[in-house]
C-alpha cells in the first residue's frame, strides 16, 4: 500500500492492484497495533490515611488534537477497586469490557467470594503480559487502586503494556511520571497514614494543575476518585484556577504577533 | 451375570427411575476403607484407616494434598482419585497463577461435581468409583465437603465415607455440636474415636494404619506474604507423629479382653509392623473389601 506505517487514513480509497488474477486476497503482512491512536495522558494516584485516591483529566487526544473532552478514564471495578488508564482509549475500552466480564462471572458464582483489589491487579497483569508475549500489546499504562474490604488494607499498583508491575504509595503514568511523581513523593512518602482526605485531594489538585501547565496533551477538567473501606466514589469533572500572568511578556504566549 | 435389568448402561433409567450403574459406583465407595472428616471454627481435619494389599506391601495412601490450603481423603478406586485430584490441582494452580488467589473450596467442589455428573449421563462413560472428603480453608473459613460419584456435593460439619462408616456417622451425629468450639487436639480425638467405631468389635486402632490431615487458619495466605509462613497449611501426618494423639485416647473396651488402648499402642511400638500387617490384610472370615 502507499501509506506509511502507522498512518491510519488515506486520501484515496484502498486500491487492490489486479495485475495477477489470483491475487484477490490481501498480500500485506498482518500487523498488530504498533502505536496508540486516540490517547489519554497521565494518571496520578496516592495512598492516604483512609485509603487511596486517584486523578485523571477527561481528555482523549487524537494526536495533538484535543478530540474528545468528556471521556472517563477512571472506572470502578467491583465495589472496592478503581482503575485509571492512560494510553490508547480503544484498548482501554477493551480492558473495561474484559474486567466487566470477569466481575460478572464472579458475581454469578454468588458464593461470598469477592476478588480483592490485589487479585484483580494480578489478573490484569496476567492479561497485559499475555498480550505483550503475543507481540500484540494492550497499549496502556494502568493504575489500579483499592481497599481490601476484609482487612481494610490499601492497594496501589501499576501495570503497563509490557506487563511490568510495581506497587508504591504514589504512582503516576505518562507525563505525570516525570512531572507529578517527584511532587507526589515529596508530599506523601512516609506520611501515608497521616494524610487526611482533604489534604490528599489538595495534593492531587496541585499536581493536576502542574500537569495542565506543562503537558500539552492535558486538560484543566479532571475527576478525583477515592476508595476507602466504605467503598469507592468518582467525583464529577471540575477545574482548578490557573494564572497565566507570567506568560504575558513571553514571545509566543502573549498578545505579540511576531 | 447382571444383578438387574437396566443396569448395563448408565444412560438408561430403570422403570423405578434409578440409574443402577451410578448406584454401583456408590458401592465402590462403600468398599473402600473408612475416612472421617470434621470441622471446628478454626480447623478442618481428616482421619482415615489405611490398608495394605498384602503383608509385603506398603500401606495404600488415603489422602492427597491439592494445594497449601486444601486436601482430600478418599474411599474407593485410588486410580480414579488420582485422576480427579490431578484435575483439582490444575484448578488450584491456575487460580493461583491467574488471580494470586487460593481457589475457594466451594468452587473446586462444584467443578468436580459437574465433571462427575457428566459421567452419569453420557453414553459410553462410567461414573467415578471414588468418594472424597475435601477439607480446606479459604477467605470464608474452614470447610468440609463430601464429593460422591453421583455428582452430588454437600457441605458438612462432620462426615464419614467408606467401609462401616455408618458407625462413625453415628458417633459424629451424637457429638457434632461439640466440634465447633473444640481445639485442635479435641477435634482430632473426636475424629479418632469416630474412626475407631468403624472397626470390628475385637480390634483397636493401630498406629500404622491411621492417617491424619489438618488444615487451619492462615493456610490460604498469599504465598508471597510473610503471613504464609505462619499459616497452618494442609499437612498429612502418619506414623510416629500420631502417637501423641493415640496415647491421649481413652482405651477401647474390647469384650473379653483386658488390654487397654494405651498398653496396646505401647506394645505396637515394638511389634507395630506385625500388628499393622494383620490390621491391613485381615485374616478374619469376613469378606475383605476391595481397594485398588
Amino acid at each position: 500500500m502507499n501509506y506509511l506505517p502507522g498512518q491510519t487514513w488515506s486520501s484515496q480509497p484502498a486500491q487492490h492492484h489486479h495485475q495477477f488474477a489470483s491475487a484477490s486476497y490481501n498480500t500485506d503482512p498482518s500487523a498488530h497495533t504498533s502505536q496508540p491512536i486516540v490517547t489519554g495522558t497521565s494518571v496520578i494516584a496516592i495512598r492516604f490515611k483512609d485509603g487511596v485516591m486517584m486523578a485523571t483529566d477527561t481528555l482523549a487526544s487524537y494526536g495533538s488534537l484535543a478530540r474528545f473532552m468528556d471521556i472517563k478514564r477512571i472506572e470502578k471495578v467491583g465495589e472496592n477497586t478503581i482503575l485509571g488508564a492512560s494510553g490508547d482509549m480503544s484498548d482501554w475500552q477493551y480492558v473495561q469490557h474484559t474486567l466487566d466480564k470477569l466481575m460478572l462471572r464472579e458475581q454469578n458464582e454468588n458464593d461470598g467470594h469477592i476478588l480483592s483489589p490485589s487479585q484483580i491487579y494480578a489478573y490484569l497483569a496476567r492479561v497485559m503480559y499475555n498480550r505483550r508475549s503475543k507481540m500484540d500489546p494492550i497499549w496502556n499504562s494502568f493504575v489500579l487502586a483499592g481497599v481490601d474490604p476484609k482487612d481494610g488494607s490499601p492497594f496501589l499498583g501499576y501495570v503497563d503494556l509490557l506487563g511490568t508491575t510495581y506497587s508504591a504509595s504514589t504512582i503516576a503514568t505518562g507525563f505525570g511520571l516525570h512531572l507529578a511523581q517527584p511532587l507526589l513523593r515529596k508530599a506523601v512518602e512516609g506520611r501515608e497514614d497521616q494524610i487526611e482526605e482533604e489534604e490528599a485531594k489538595r495534593i492531587l489538585e496541585e499536581c493536576m494543575k502542574v500537569l495542565f501547565y506543562r503537558d500539552a496533551r492535558s486538560l484543566n477538567r479532571f475527576v478525583i476518585a477515592t476508595v476507602t473501606k466504605e467503598g469507592s466514589k468518582i467525583s464529577e469533572p471540575y477545574s482548578v484556577p490557573t494564572s497565566w500572568g507570567f506568560a504575558e511578556m513571553l514571545r509566543g504566549y502573549g498578545p505579540q504577533t511576531q | 451375570m447382571f444383578r438387574n435389568t437396566y443396569d448395563s448402561d448408565n444412560t438408561v433409567f430403570s422403570p423405578q427411575g434409578r440409574l443402577h450403574q451410578v448406584e454401583y459406583a456408590l458401592e465402590a465407595v462403600k468398599q473402600g476403607s473408612a475416612v472421617v472428616g470434621l470441622r471446628s471454627k478454626t480447623h478442618a481435619i481428616l482421619v482415615a484407616l489405611k490398608r495394605a494389599p498384602s503383608e509385603l506391601a506398603s500401606y495404600q495412601k488415603k489422602m492427597l494434598r491439592i494445594d497449601n490450603h486444601m486436601g482430600i481423603g478418599f474411599a474407593g478406586l485410588t486410580s480414579d482419585a488420582r485422576v480427579l485430584s490431578n484435575y483439582m490441582r490444575q484448578l488450584a494452580l491456575s487460580s493461583r497463577l491467574l488471580y494470586s488467589r487460593p481457589l475457594p473450596i466451594s468452587r473446586v467442589v462444584n467443578a468436580l461435581a459437574d465433571r462427575a455428573q457428566l459421567n452419569t449421563m453420557q453414553y459410553g462413560k462410567r461414573p467415578y468409583g471414588v468418594g472424597f472428603l475435601i477439607i480446606g480453608v479459604d477467605s470464608t473459613g474452614p470447610h468440609l465437603y463430601e464429593f460422591s460419584p453421583t455428582g452430588n456435593c454437600f457441605e458438612y460439619h462432620a462426615m464419614s465415607l467408606g467401609a462401616r462408616s455408618q458407625s462413625a456417622k453415628t458417633y459424629l451425629e451424637r457429638n457434632y455440636e461439640k466440634f465447633q468450639d473444640a481445639d485442635l487436639d479435641k477435634l482430632i480425638l473426636h475424629g479418632l474415636y469416630a474412626l475407631r467405631d468403624t472397626l470390628q468389635q475385637n480390634k483397636d486402632l493401630e498406629l500404622d494404619q491411621v492417617s491424619l490431615s489438618i488444615v487451619g487458619p492462615g493456610a490460604d495466605a498469599d504465598s508471597n506474604t510473610p503471613a504464609a509462613r505462619t499459616g497452618e497449611k494442609f499437612k498429612i501426618i502418619d506414623g510416629e507423629a500420631l502417637r501423641r494423639w493415640m496415647d491421649m485416647m481413652e482405651p477401647k473396651q474390647i469384650p473379653g479382653s483386658t488390654t487397654t488402648a494405651a498398653a496396646s499402642s505401647a506394645a505396637g511400638a515394638n511389634s507395630g509392623a506385625d500388628q499393622g500387617g494383620e490390621g491391613g490384610a485381615s485374616t478374619s472370615g469376613e469378606v475383605q473389601p476391595m481397594e485398588e
